[in-house]
């Protein structure tokens, strides 16, 4: 592959360098970690202690740093006494690949730490129940209100200037407030994930309705499309798969909401594992809760993608991204 | 136009008619009136500024007459067009369709853009049942006729298939049909082949004779393609630029049935010449920017292309 073919702007690429260059993006930022990880001459500013020594303060599986190490051993060794032993270690707060990779297994084998605590899964499950209806409840206010908004230049004008305040505001800054009107469990959760992602939604909807070809309503008009028939036989049926687009970006707006929705009332779900697991310091517990979000999430919007394909086979635009 | 000369002085006028056009004429001009357009105006108010687009615009068409508009860019051609769609407000003056004033767009009158305006989301069929069924026509009614018209333009293999697989050409077919499908009076194009190569083009205005002749329907084609308005049309409503006025009404001397080879018969190229003349020699300027200025030399002088 000469650079020459592989840095054309707005070229696609052939299928081969598609498919090893996406590769390549999740092979190379792991390859960073790894080496980071298992080449101590890289990092590792840390000592981990095997065997404490003659050092009353240290024991072993505890980190300390580097110099501060090599000054007690100095110490011990001119004063005679059994120096420290370790091994050079990184910060425990950035575990190996392969502990996270392991952790990702034995976080669901383990059971929860306390015993009104929840396995891992239920946890994730409960995580998904917000998002899910949070996401459901905005969409079915958001979306026609947003094709209305998009349609008629009224009711944008209308609706819009204000959509455009709120939407400044940050979504958190509400939890208080919808734990005072809907109580501490799932109620607010719900609630911060809808005002998240509720306004934005109104807005990147209506200005997709606006995008809809002038030409294609001019030619259903001339055809004695009336009213709302051109809204429904012509707006919507054209706006359909940038729509379904604009969804998917949401979607994922919804999740980048779930950590604070959850955070609000009685801490739940993912983030509930996630701040404990961190307090006990299980740190690739917490990196593998953060990476099955990433999952859970790129598998969900491939999945839309692929269905998107199958329920638009008319979109061009689609066609040329795939 | 210097290197080409065209020896008008060898022509017949534009004006003489064969015994067998006079005729045609004189029961064309016997049929009723399909479209009757009084003292049309138009103006743009852009920045608080008016300008005429069109002034004083007043003709008639007859039941299954073929009428073509020509005129320089910027005549208001397409302006005067979606106006007879009601696509576009009039300023003054009348619109009448069967002596009914037209007061916005309708399934009576049937339009073809220049752009490909099929409904992506819809298959050929689909398309063409359209505008029956937001008319209010049935499902099954709709599937039957819509079949029928792409049986008539032998596009029946197509039907389940979207535009996006079509051809040019093939898509305006289809663009046809779908505003024949209404049975409107009135079929408007606005430069319906402008988008298309020369060949596919030449094709298309055969094929539209074609449906002309076998349906009962009266086409207002707009074009800017001369030979074009002359093969098909029975009478050329020449138009001028700011504003945009009627120069003349030409009825076209060309016998029909058309055929292509009569583009080097003398009608044909009297009728040419005097189109050329009223457009090209109109003697307005030319609008800021459309000057071609005489270029500097930036070649050695020995070095001739010419």
């Amino acid at each position: 592959m000469a650079r020459s073919t592989l840095f054309r702007v707005l070229r696609p690429l052939s299928p081969r360098a598609k498919f090893t260059i996406g590769i390549l993006a999740f092979v190379l930022p792991v390859g960073v970690w790894s080496l980071v990880s298992y080449v101590p001459a890289v990092w590792h500013p840390q000592i981990m202690i095997t065997d404490a020594g003659s050092v009353s303060y240290l024991d072993a599986g505890s980190h300390m740093a580097r110099d501060a190490f090599e000054s007690e051993v100095a110490d011990a060794r001119q004063e005679g006494r059994a120096p420290p032993k370790g091994v050079r270690a990184n910060p425990i707060y950035l575990p190996s690949p392969g502990e996270v990779l392991k952790a990702f297994y034995t976080s669901f084998t383990t059971p929860p730490e306390t015993k009104d605590g929840q396995w891992l899964h239920q946890s994730l499950w409960h995580s998904i129940r917000i998002i899910f209806w949070g996401y459901v409840i905005s969409s079915l206010i958001g979306v026609p209100l947003g094709v209305l908004c998009g349609a008629y230049a009224a009711l944008g004008r209308v609706n819009e200037p204000f959509i455009e305040f709120f939407r400044y505001l940050p979504a958190p800054a509400f939890g208080a407030l919808m734990v005072a009107i809907l109580g501490i469990y799932d109620g607010p959760k719900i609630a911060i994930i809808v005002i998240g992602t509720f306004f934005q939604q109104v807005l990147i909807i209506a200005n997709t309705t606006r995008k809809v070809d002038p030409a294609l309503l001019e030619a259903a008009l001339t055809l004695g499309t009336r009213n709302r028939q051109l809204l429904t036989r012509v707006v919507v049926p054209a706006v359909l798969p940038d729509l379904y687009r604009d969804q998917r970006i949401l979607l994922g707006w919804a999740w980048t909401y779930l950590i604070v929705a959850e955070l609000i009332g009685t801490t739940s779900g993912i983030t509930w594992f996630i701040t404990q697991q961190a307090r006990y310091q299980h740190f690739p517990n917490v990196y593998a809760a953060i990476a099955m979000i990433g999952i859970i999430g790129l598998g969900t919007d491939m999945l839309l993608a692929v269905l998107g394909r199958r329920l638009f086979p008319w979109d061009r635009s689609l066609a040329k991204f795939a | 136009m210097n290197d080409i000369v065209i020896p008008g002085h060898l022509l017949p006028s534009y004006r003489e008619q064969s015994a067998a056009v006079r005729t045609r004429f004189d029961s064309l001009k016997a049929r009723e009136l399909i479209l009757t357009v009084s003292k049309l105006h138009k103006n743009f108010d852009t920045d608080g500024k008016s300008t005429v687009a069109l002034k004083d615009i007043n003709f008639t068409t007859h039941r299954r007459e073929f009428l073509c508009v020509v005129g320089p860019s910027g005549c208001g051609k397409s302006t005067l067009v979606r106006i007879l769609a009601g696509l576009e407000e009039h300023s003054s003056g009348d619109v009448l369709l069967l002596g009914q004033p037209v007061t916005g767009p309708g399934s009576d009158r049937g339009m073809v853009f220049q752009g490909y305006t099929l409904f992506p989301w819809l298959t050929v069929k689909k398309n063409v049942m359209f505008g029956l069924e937001v008319n209010g026509h049935g499902k099954h009614e709709s599937e039957r006729e819509a079949m029928q018209w792409l049986q008539l333009i032998g596009l029946e293999k197509f039907a389940d298939v979207y535009p996006h697989q079509l051809s040019g050409g093939m898509k305006q077919r289809v663009a046809i049909v779908r505003a024949l499908a209404n049975q409107p009076r009135i079929l408007l194009m606005d430069e319906p082949f402008g988008a298309l190569d020369a060949q596919t083009r030449c094709r298309m205005q055969a094929h539209l004779l074609e449906i002309w002749r076998k349906i009962d329907i009266t086409i207002v084609f707009i074009t800017h393609d001369l030979d074009e308005a002359i093969f098909l049309a029975d009478r050329i409503l020449v138009l001028s630029a700011h504003p945009g006025e009627i120069q003349e009404l030409i009825e076209v001397p060309v016998p029909r049935p058309r055929s292509i080879a009569q583009i080097v018969t003398a009608e044909f190229l009297a009728t040419k010449a005097r189109l050329e003349e009223l457009i090209y020699s109109g003697g307005h300027e030319p609008a800021e920017g459309e000057d071609y200025p005489i270029m500097q030399r930036m070649t050695n002088v020995a070095d001739n292309v010419e």
